[in-house]
């Protein structure tokens, strides 16, 4: 992914020494192959807003070069996020990774 | 013949109270999680108010996995270059019964439901229920689950789920879904030794610190928040939805801006990431309510949207215990009177009404859009910090002008109209006063 498809701001950040990718790996996921959350590309195509790729605090929406965006469902929060500020009908089509799977956060 | 009594959907804490209260009245509970434990989806900012847990468990703080307990609250103001705050300490605080506790979701949560399992109710980890099971009348008589043969039917549904809440949505309990009235809280865990904390923060022992900001999330509207676990620091930002995509503005970026405030980087230098998380809130308060009683169901926490954002208080988890518990004790009378309709349920409601579930809910039901409302967000917090500013610096050899004359100019020099200000102020002091 190219800085330039994501365009300035939208880049998910470093900081403080640490990549986004090192600070996702923090976060545990215990990934399941099936995608809890499916992403139709076409309907995404000639949105302008897109916020979603802003908003997802995991940084899942990427937009390509040839306008799509890509969704990997791999490292997902499941906070709703994406849906909620998502305004194209059947763009998003959320639901619950299966049981005991998706983010595990941590006890002390 | 159902299979059992009370079917719990979520084991946060709305949900294991909802099972507690329900077993302990002699119902037939199931508790089921999505999550391999209880918690391990859960996520807040790090300060719960246990105080409803009194009647419910005895003597909770002897065995409550609690961090630090807070005798020490701030209210921070921040412009980027500027801070002021109201700190306030008590000594009572530390002390049972306490006020509030900094805790870990999965360790809290974990903990409340090994309660429900003791009062009798069966736990169910790593299970999804995908929907609801509907008699011919509509009535709730059941769920759905990703298991095989996954179908489970009970007397009494409640729908713990939290903020997504789909199934109070399948049973069509929300009239709408509006970005607006939901905010997006992301949360770096920082490690740092516990001496290092103490002293940052000018506590000993197993005390510990709560700071509350406005003004620290950029062009976003929102807040910010920094605790003290005992050998970690919670710092993150809250972050109105509608806005975050229009300001373009990532979130782990406005940590980071906050994290670098001049008043906040001495407090997390040095701090090491544990863990980045996030979760959704459910902001509005009694602006976006569902109905939380239908035939066969009942629903209650974040399911509900009954998590307080009224900016000098900020609560949920509470909310969430004290509905849990009043909706089991409501489930229970129902499944004795015979009577599983709305009607027949409609002791939830009694509860939450007569009680600070709703009753502080009508009282702030203004609140949460003022807090977040851009003249709070964007004009105020600069105004009261020139005011100090200009409190406090001394100009010889002019004279001091007096906070009269700096209250008008500075007014003036925000931009802040007066009838703004009046009416924002009306609305303050009904909700807060």
């Amino acid at each position: 992914m190219s800085d330039t498809a994501r365009g300035g701001m939208l880049e998910p950040h470093a900081w403080g020494g640490l990549s986004f990718q090192e600070r996702m790996a923090t976060a545990e996921f215990r990934i399941h192959h099936t995608p809890h959350i499916v992403v139709d590309g076409r309907v995404c195509a000639d949105c302008s807003t897109r916020e979603c790729v802003v908003a997802c605090p995991a940084a899942l929406f990427v937009p390509t070069a040839e306008g799509g965006i890509v969704f990997n469902h791999e490292q997902c929060f499941e906070c709703g996020t994406c849906y909620l500020v998502c305004n194209r009908e059947g763009a998003i089509t959320w639901s619950y990774p299966e049981g005991g799977h998706g983010v595990v956060f941590r006890r002390t | 013949m159902t299979d059992v009594d009370v079917i719990v959907v979520g084991g946060g804490p709305a949900g294991s109270c909802a099972a507690i209260t329900a077993a302990r009245a002699g119902l037939d509970v199931v508790l089921i999680e999505r999550g391999p434990f209880p918690g391990s989806k859960n996520m807040y900012g790090g300060v719960v108010y246990p105080r409803i847990l009194d009647g419910l468990i005895p003597n909770w703080w002897e065995e409550a996995p609690v961090q630090r307990w807070v005798t020490r609250r701030s209210t921070m103001l921040l412009t980027p270059t500027q801070a002021l705050t109201v700190d306030f300490r008590s000594q009572a605080w530390g002390a049972p019964p306490y006020n509030g506790a900094t805790a870990y979701r999965p360790d809290w949560d974990h903990w409340l439901a090994g309660h429900a399992e003791a009062a009798g109710a069966q736990l169910i980890t790593s299970t999804v229920v995908t929907g609801l099971l509907r008699a011919p009348s509509g009535a709730v008589i059941g769920v759905r689950t990703d298991r095989p043969d996954g179908d489970l039917t009970a007397k009494v549904v409640i729908a713990c789920d939290g903020v997504n809440s789909f199934l109070a949505k399948e049973a069509g309990l929300y009239e709408h879904t509006d970005a607006k009235h939901f905010t997006l809280g992301v949360k770096e865990t920082l490690a740092l030794p516990k001496e290092v904390i103490d002293e940052r923060f000018a506590v000993r022992d197993n005390h510990g610190v709560d700071i509350e900001i406005l003004g620290g999330t950029g062009g976003v509207n929102g807040g910010g928040f920094l605790y003290t676990n005992l050998e970690t620091l919670a710092i993150g930002v809250v972050l109105k939805l509608t806005k975050l995509g229009a300001q373009k503005a990532r979130p782990e970026e406005i940590i980071a801006g906050l994290k670098r405030h001049p008043a906040i980087a001495p407090l997390v230098q040095d701090g090491e990431l544990k863990e980045y998380s996030a979760h959704v809130i459910p902001e509005a308060g009694l602006t976006m309510m569902p109905k939380m009683i239908a035939d066969g169901l009942l629903v209650a926490g974040d399911a509900a949207a009954l998590c307080l954002a009224a900016g000098i208080w900020l609560e949920g988890v509470n909310f969430a215990m004290a509905s849990g518990m009043y909706a089991g004790e409501a489930a229970a009378e129902a499944v004795r009177a015979g009577d599983l309709t709305a009607v027949g349920l409609a002791g939830y409601q009694r509860r939450l009404s007569d009680t600070f579930v709703l009753k502080d809910h009508r009282r702030l039901k203004r609140a949460p859009e003022l807090v977040l409302s851009d003249r709070v967000q964007h004009l105020y917090p600069q105004m009261i910090a020139n005011v100090a500013e200009r409190m406090f610096r001394v100009d010889n050899p002019d004279p001091k002008p007096g906070l009269r004359r700096i209250l008008a100019q500075e007014r003036k020099r925000a931009g802040v109209r007066r009838r703004d200000l009046a009416r924002d102020g009306w609305i303050g002091f009904r909700s807060f006063g």
